[in-house]
């Protein structure tokens, strides 16, 4: 075996060797221990420290932007969001010919169900005490791939696994203490960190070397039922969290010190003291406060204004608006927060006064674009209400609404800041109102793509409808989620699109025979391709021009997003079904 | 390659069943549904793990609870101690909190969400707010007085407090009160019979399929429910999801192929996605076609007797909704 230098041969050998011969910690790590310990920080049961060693880190921040070409190091492959790869092996004359390099199943070495992981092979952390089993492992997150590693991550576990033929090298288990364990969107690399966020609401660092703990700290309230998800994003030295909650708690984005695990600022995303300009909006600074907004999925990052762009999620109580009536900011809004401060430079709603829990947290992508012909940096989202809009991104200027679900019944028109105008007859009510799209949306958190040689925006639609019932006419509301029931009656039949950012109409859109629905992501090449999973089962490849169908095979419900990289000069394609990794490779 | 979905309601059979690529349909959309919505139940995700024997049986909270981790479930109270807490409640606290601690008409908070309440492990954070009163809410609104109660009344109050706040619903939803009585029969019988007539007849009839609907769902909204979706009522209290999962029974869909060779193949669609077709042909036996090869599939004409139910789904207003559930309703 030829010897490789650095990261991938030391976790190699973390996997293999004994206890002693371990690699140093992170120089992060030991940094960290130098300065003061993070908020409620605990070692982690891992071996002893040994004597420090000069390595280079993992993926130093200064990396992390640029066109996404070799590696994969952040939830979207760069800060843009645009899911594009530059890379140009793979492409419409010979995608047909990717074939299996390696297929692998996360292990969670769980000897038996109700027991703790194999210690031999795994570290454990966490604050939980642990003795049930979790369930189902599904990997729904972005795989980071950086020097040939790849980074996995599902509630409460991390992988690290050689990408050449799909070994693991390290596991780290979290022993969890509960939350609502719905996925893990992924990790983040600083340095020689790997950050993800925890069900119970911690922000754990790992040494990405060797998946031994640099340290953990608490987010957010697991008593106030917050739950985390989000792939966390690095952002020189921010790493920027978002959280998710049901339960009428307020919504925020935090920024930590990567390093230390220290808050360095928390923006919260609904009104939280009487002097905020956005209480107008609510009815009352205790509905404010108590009205949702959560910051669930990775945003996008534009370096030239510092500004990180994320969606925000829906106002709560979600369904019964009669206790929190105006527009509810910024709740289901683009918002441009300030990275170094937490400041929101501009916000624009795209659903005022959600009625129907569709959360507006949606990556939205950043194109470099003309507008009318003249240049413009825009941002562009399909939101989970059916519309899709484009703005300035400098100014938050609202360019472009379009109706993109081609079902979509709740709303009248658009008001004149582009905004949908809701119908209150399609809220929940007491005889049941028809309305799609559905809970799920039109689209959900499965991220889209752009790719800026075609100009089209790249999402799945779904169609579906629901009988949705007030059942709790409560003139205070309900909580949560209650106070409603809904009955999916049927679908119109759902589909992949192709919108041109410029005017939002759809160019080109396939109906997936048998009427299902995807749960999967978008990825588009410089090399006019598409990948994304079918409706049943199928990893498509499709011309990106027209949707042809260019290259499937049939490996199950795809749970995460396609993903492209190079290792030793070789294009690869990689996709989860499940807790199964599918590798496939052009030789 | 050519698809073509007719519409329309062939002959005059029972249509009120669901189908097979209805059923396909919904199978995916609930696959979809469980890797989509972030704010669908856990259980639509992942397993959540059952509570492991020897946990907290008596006043245990419901099963719809949203903690059920071990970790996160909070021990009942005794129970003499919250009768106490509760009486204590009614006379110090209700008035401005509400009989469901949802909030009072004299400007209380609702405290089953309340930050203070939901952080509160053993009364030491509820305690500071009932003796020191809230001159100055967080949340604005009317100023709370203090209660100079004894120090045990006051955690009896917060024992209360806790053992209402454990029986909280799953997704932040309110513990379950009184059950309503909502008519959800608005609709004009009239009306219904006309749009019936004009729009249904064709496949369905009040003295053949339909007969008795009204009573066999268990409720107006179970018969809207089925009537719109086109499958038989459902159970009171159904997963919405679950009704995806209904027996496939009633009429087939039939798919015509039309192959490579120009002949054809004829009989009950089992699947089909972009590449690949299959049928129980007519002559009993299974057969799959490429779509996307030779010698593969050229065109597939797809017979789907669901066809006129999705595209109501278009069409329908919530008016005509409620009249033809009005008059569907008087099929006893």
């Amino acid at each position: 075996m030829k010897l490789r230098a650095t990261c991938s041969l030391l976790a190699l050998i973390a996997a293999t060797a004994p206890a002693w011969l371990l690699p140093p910690r992170a120089s992060a790590q030991a940094q960290a221990q130098a300065q003061t310990p993070a908020p409620s920080a605990a070692p982690a049961r891992t071996p002893a420290a040994v004597p420090a060693r000069t390595l280079p880190p993992v993926l130093p921040p200064s990396q992390i932007d640029g066109p996404l070409a070799a590696t994969w190091p952040t939830y979207n492959g760069d800060y843009s969001g645009r899911r594009y790869s530059t890379l140009r092996l793979v492409d419409k004359t010979n995608v047909s010919h990717l074939t299996l390099a390696w297929t692998a199943r996360v292990d969670t070495h769980e000897p038996e169900a109700g027991h703790a992981p194999d210690a031999a092979s795994t570290t454990v952390g966490g604050e939980g005490t642990g003795g049930f089993p979790i369930g189902n492992v599904a990997i729904r997150g972005a795989v980071l791939q950086v020097d040939g590693i790849l980074y996995i991550t599902s509630t409460d576990h991390a992988w690290a696994v050689d990408g050449r033929d799909g070994h693991e090298l390290w596991h780290y288990f979290w022993n969890t203490r509960g939350g609502t364990h719905i996925g893990n969107r992924g990790a983040a690399l600083w340095n020689s960190s790997l950050l993800f966020e925890t069900p119970d609401d911690y922000l754990v660092s790992l040494d990405a070397r060797t998946g031994h703990e640099n340290w953990h700290v608490q987010i957010a309230s697991l008593d106030e039922d917050y739950f985390s998800t989000m792939a966390p994003v690095v952002v020189g030295d921010h790493v920027l969290v978002g959280t998710g909650n049901d339960s009428d708690s307020p919504g925020f984005l935090q920024s930590y010190d990567p390093r230390t695990g220290k808050l360095q600022w928390r923006r919260y995303m609904v009104p939280m003291t009487a002097d905020d300009p956005a209480l107008k909006t609510w009815p009352s600074l205790d509905a404010a406060r108590h009205g949702g907004g959560n910051t669930w999925t990775a945003g996008a990052y534009d370096p030239q204004t510092g500004y990180y762009i994320t969606g925000t999620g829906n106002p709560t109580p979600s369904y019964t608006g009669v206790a929190r009536p105006g527009d509810n900011l910024y709740t289901c809004s683009l918002v441009a927060v300030k990275v170094d401060t937490g400041e929101i430079a501009w916000h624009y709603q795209t659903s005022p006064h959600d009625t129907h829990d569709w959360d507006s947290a949606q990556t939205p992508i950043l194109i470099d674009g003309e507008i009318d012909g003249k240049p413009r940096k825009l941002v562009a989202t399909a939101a989970r209400n059916g519309y899709f809009f484009v703005l300035d991104r400098v100014t938050g200027k609202h360019l472009v609404t379009s109706k993109f679900g081609s079902t979509v019944n709740w709303a009248r028109g658009l008001r004149p800041d582009g905004a949908p105008d809701a119908d209150p007859a399609k809220s929940a009510t007491v005889p049941g109102s028809l309305v799609s799209p559905t809970e799920g949306g039109v689209t959900n958190y499965q991220p889209n793509a752009f790719n800026p040689d075609t100009g089209l925006f790249y999402t799945h639609e779904n169609t579906a409808y629901q009988l949705l019932y007030l059942t709790d006419p409560d003139p205070r509301g309900s909580m949560g989620l209650g106070g409603k029931r809904f009955a999916i009656v049927g679908a119109a039949g759902n589909g992949f699109e192709a919108i041109d950012y410029r005017t939002g109409k759809i160019t080109w859109r396939h109906e997936w025979p048998g009427r299902g629905g995807a749960g999967t992501g978008v990825l588009t090449t410089a090399t006019g391709l598409v990948f994304t999973g079918d409706t049943n089962g199928n990893l498509v490849a499709m011309d990106a021009g027209n949707g042809a169908f260019l290259w499937h095979t049939r490996i199950g419900n795809i749970s995460n997003t396609p993903e492209t990289y190079l290792i030793d000069g070789r294009q690869y394609l990689l996709v989860a079904v499940g807790d199964t990794l599918y590798s496939f490779v052009l030789y | 390659m050519i698809t073509t979905i007719r519409g329309g309601c062939p002959g005059a059979g029972i249509r009120l069943r669901p189908t097979l690529l209805g059923l396909l349909c919904c199978a995916a959309l609930v696959a979809a549904a469980r890797v989509g919505a972030q704010t669908q139940a856990p259980s639509a995700a992942a397993p959540v793990p059952q509570v492991p024997a020897g946990a907290p049986a008596a006043g245990a909270a419901p099963a719809a609870a949203p903690a059920t981790f071990p970790d996160q479930q909070r021990p009942p109270g005794d129970p003499a101690v919250v009768a106490h807490g509760a009486r204590l409640y009614a006379v110090n606290c209700k008035a401005c909190h509400g009989g469901d601690l949802r909030g009072g008409d004299l400007g209380g908070p609702n405290l089953l969400r309340s930050q203070v309440v939901m952080s509160d492990q053993d009364g030491e954070a509820i305690s500071q707010v009932v003796l020191k009163g809230r001159p100055n809410p967080p949340g604005g609104g009317t100023p709370m007085p203090a209660f100079p109660l004894a120090a045990a009344d006051v955690h009896a109050i917060s024992e209360y407090i806790h053992d209402v706040l454990r029986s909280k619903q799953r997704q932040g939803a309110p513990p379950p009160g009184a059950q309503q009585a909502l008519d959800i029969l608005v609709g004009d019988v009239a009306a219904g019979r006309r749009y019936f007539r004009g729009h249904c007849a064709g496949c369905h009839s009040p003295a053949g399929d339909l007969k008795g609907i009204a009573t066999r769902a268990t409720d107006a909204g179970a018969l809207q429910d089925a009537w719109v979706a086109g499958r038989p009522p459902l159970a009171a209290g159904a997963n919405p999801f679950a009704a995806m999962f209904a027996p496939v029974q009633g009429p087939p869909i039939k798919a015509t192929l039309t192959l490579g060779d120009g002949t054809r193949a004829h009989g009950t669609l089992l699947r089909i996605d972009d590449f690949t077709v299959s049928l129980n042909t007519d002559d009993g036996g299974y057969r799959s076609f490429v779509r996307d090869g030779s010698p593969g599939v050229r065109a597939v004409d797809v017979d789907d007797p669901m066809a006129a139910h999705r595209h109501l789904l278009g069409v329908l207003t919530d008016r005509d909704l409620h009249n033809v559930t009005a008059y569907l309703a008087t099929f006893k």
